[in-house]
């Protein structure tokens, strides 16, 4: 090389160190935090409602979490009861004396009032408490007796003392009893289990989660059981089997599609179809199953074919290369590999099928039932439209029962979204 | 083994590799992809106990080549072959033939090495067991060791069978791959540069390999370096641009090339 040339790249040399570099560098940093405050921002905003919601819902659902209950000791051995038919027994008269105890000296117009702070279904409970201990019957024993929305609410401070007696819902002489009952150490307010164990009912002092959770479980559980073989098989049929030509392009448009399609799209086809069509059942699990089933089809066959695609094509090949066949290719190796993806996939969007409401509200799943289904073929609800129904309801009780039940249901999820993440990274490959 | 036999063994297996028929036989392959044509009438065959190499600049159709040979091309679905390739006489794009049986006996080492992600064992193991060579367990397990063995990997692994192949240094990796290929008892072994991800040492363990390899099977081996294809093969083939320019003993190829191209390519004038 001679010295002329080297003088010619010399003098094309950069000058790292002039200003204008040192201003282009400068503004290049600063665009790149301007988009990190950007990120920051939007996920500040992100996280605030989150946290806004969750903060409004458990300020107005934490009180339904316990219930205001009655402790009342009955001597059942005095009373008369039929001991081969406790089904009839007089519990009405039973209960009320027992009550009337506890607040003596009351007029039959006072009476009235007094029973009215308990729930109305008492002697039911008292009933099915002794049916299950008949041991109860020879003696003083004490039992729980729920206490009515109105003095639950009181209990709880959402009716307040200071208002005028005609605008509230519970009078001054209630609130004497209810005073009394207090100072005689009758009332507490234990963790509201049956929030858990009740199924649904008009009275928010009993209404409960468990039919709804049930009819959910048994609603998600068809939906797996064909959502994901199904799911799986297309998924596989279409990228490992099917012929790229013009009808599996169609097919996969069409897939595409239907993964875009408003759930309430899928109810109606599903009152058309499985109710109409085929006579199955109303508000059956099993119906909402199937219909849930026909949403997560095409997001489950989506996350399939991705995560087969995932798989390189290097352990393909290594399996072919000793001999394995297709088949055996696609079980052996590229599923197993493929499975983590997939659960995941399925899991997230059982999550979502879980929180879908519209296409159960079209089956009928969003009737007023009162015990929990004992099958896909029971009549039932299930969490979203139970969270509906309740939403709808004008009690009082049932305001802080909506919330509580909105907070069960993104207690599954976030259980389900867990497990989810979990599998992706106790499964997750490096290769 | 002695070096007096060992010369003697390489004499024996020379003498064989000009004797017997051609094992697998390559008569004017051409490839296309889509409308793009790779190969140009290919006439190349495979000697029994020899090793073969495969080299020319890059692009210019070696893996295109050595994929044919056990249609692994069939994975790709823009790719179509034409021209006649046998293996022992039968045709092996004959829509009778099993291609299941034929990747058996034709078996294949890739560039990059890729252990399924399972352990050290079953990645020897799974061949053996789908094509059922294994009555039973002491069966199989005598197959893993025997096949590491010849790998020259058991003494690295024995202790850890049952460790992920994942885990393996990238050299130990493509041992492990040739094990894994060695193991379904193949009659010719393909190798795609199997040592461009391997350091000096690691490469020089494959080559001893293959030259040890040479005695059990052939071996039809794709390679960048002119040393690697020198030290290690009996006869070597030089593609150019899709065309087999010219193919010969290795000895030859590298001292007195009958092709211009050839000898500028080794010469490393062009590339
Ligand atoms: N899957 C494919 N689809 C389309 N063209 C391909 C495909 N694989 C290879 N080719 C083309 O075929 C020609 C030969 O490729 P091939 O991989 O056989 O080259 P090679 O000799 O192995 O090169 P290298 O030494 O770089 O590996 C190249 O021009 C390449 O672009
Ligand atoms: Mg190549």
């Amino acid at each position: 090389m001679s010295t002329i040339e080297i003088e010619a790249v010399d003098s094309q040399r950069v000058n790292w160190h002039s200003d204008e570099m040192k201003a282009r560098r400068k503004s290049r940093y600063a665009a790149e935090r301007r988009l990190k405050a950007y990120g920051m921002t939007a996920i500040i905003f992100a996280l605030g409602f989150l946290a806004f919601l969750i903060s409004s819902l458990v300020y107005t659902g934490h009180k339904a979490f316990t219930q205001t209950v009655a402790t009342v000791s009955i001597d059942l051995s005095a009373a008369e009861i039929d001991r081969s038919n406790l089904m009839d027994a007089n519990w009405r008269d039973i209960v009320r004396d027992a009550l009337r105890a506890q607040v003596p000296d009351l007029t039959r117009r006072q009476e009235r009032a007094y029973f009215d702070l308990f729930t109305s279904s008492a002697p039911f409970l008292v009933r099915d408490t002794v049916i299950k201990e008949p041991s109860r019957l020879d003696g003083t024993s004490s039992f729980t007796i729920p206490m009515s929305d109105r003095a639950d609410q009181l209990a709880k401070g959402e009716i307040s003392r200071d208002t005028p007696e005609d605008q509230r819902r519970i009078s001054d002489e209630q609130i004497g009893m209810y005073d009394q009952l207090v100072s005689k150490g009758l009332i507490s307010s234990p963790f509201n289990w049956g929030l858990f164990l009740n199924a649904d009912s008009r009275f928010p002092e009993l209404a409960g989660l468990a039919g709804a959770i049930s009819g959910s479980f048994w609603s998600l559980l068809v939906c797996f059981a064909i959502s994901f073989p199904i799911g799986i098989a297309a998924a596989i049929y279409l990228e490992e089997f099917a012929p790229k030509n013009r009808l599996t392009d169609l097919i996969e448009i069409n897939i595409n599609n239907l993964a875009a399609v408003p759930s309430v799209v899928f109810g109606l086809l599903g009152l058309a179809v499985f109710l109409n069509g085929f006579g199955l059942p109303r508000s059956a699990p099993l119906v909402g199953g199937l219909v849930l089933s026909l949403m997560t089809l095409p997001t489950l066959i989506i996350v399939t074919r991705v995560s087969l695609k995932a798989v390189p094509s290097s352990i393909r090949e290594a399996a072919l290369g000793v001999g394995a066949s297709k088949h055996e290719m696609i079980f052996h190796h590229v599923l197993a590999l493929a499975m983590p993806t997939i659960m995941t996939g399925a899991i997230i969007s059982l999550a979502r099928a879980l929180g879908e409401t519209a296409p159960l509200l079209l089956i009928g799943m969003n009737a007023f039932i009162t015990s929990p289904p004992d099958g896909i073929f029971a009549a039932s609800t299930a969490l979203p439209s139970q969270i509906y129904i309740w939403a709808d309801s004008p009690e009082r009780g049932f305001v802080s029962r909506t919330s509580a039940a909105i907070l069960v249901l993104l207690g599954f999820l976030i259980v389900m979204n867990a497990i989810a993440i979990f599998l992706r990274q106790r499964f997750e490959r490096r290769w | 083994m002695n070096m007096m036999s060992e010369a003697a063994v390489e004499k024996a297996l020379d003498q064989k590799m000009n004797e017997t028929a051609y094992k697998m036989v390559g008569r004017d392959v051409s490839v296309y992809y889509g409308e793009k044509r790779a190969l140009f009438d290919v006439n190349l065959n495979v000697r029994e106990n020899t090793v073969t190499a495969l080299i020319g600049p890059s692009g210019c159709g070696k893996s295109t080549f050595l994929r044919c040979l056990n249609r692994m091309n069939d994975t790709i679905e823009s790719c179509r072959v034409t021209g006649k390739i046998t293996l022992d006489e039968d045709d092996i794009y004959d829509p009778q033939i099993d291609v299941v049986e034929l990747r058996a006996r034709v078996g294949m080492v890739f560039q990059k090495p890729n252990p399924f992600p399972k352990s050290i064992y079953d990645n020897i193991a799974y061949g053996p067991k789908i094509h059922g060579l294994a009555r039973n367990k002491a069966d199989l397990d005598q197959i893993v060791e025997s096949s590491l063995q010849k790998a020259g990997l058991w003494s690295e692994v024995k202790d850890r069978l049952h460790e992920s192949g994942t885990g393996l240094s990238g050299g130990q990796q493509q041992r492990l791959c040739i094990a894994r290929a060695v193991a379904v008892s193949p009659e010719v072994i393909l190798m795609d540069e199997p040592c461009s991800a391997l350091d000096p040492i690691a490469t020089a363990k494959v080559e001893e390999l293959i030259h040890e390899l040479r005695s059990n099977f052939s071996i039809v081996i794709v390679t960048h370096s002119m040393q690697q294809a020198a030290r290690v093969s009996q006869r070597t083939a030089m593609f150019h641009l899709g065309h087999l320019v010219e193919e010969n003993d290795t000895d030859k190829m590298f001292t007195n090339p009958d092709d211009q191209r050839t000898q500028d390519y080794i010469m490393g004038r062009f590339g």
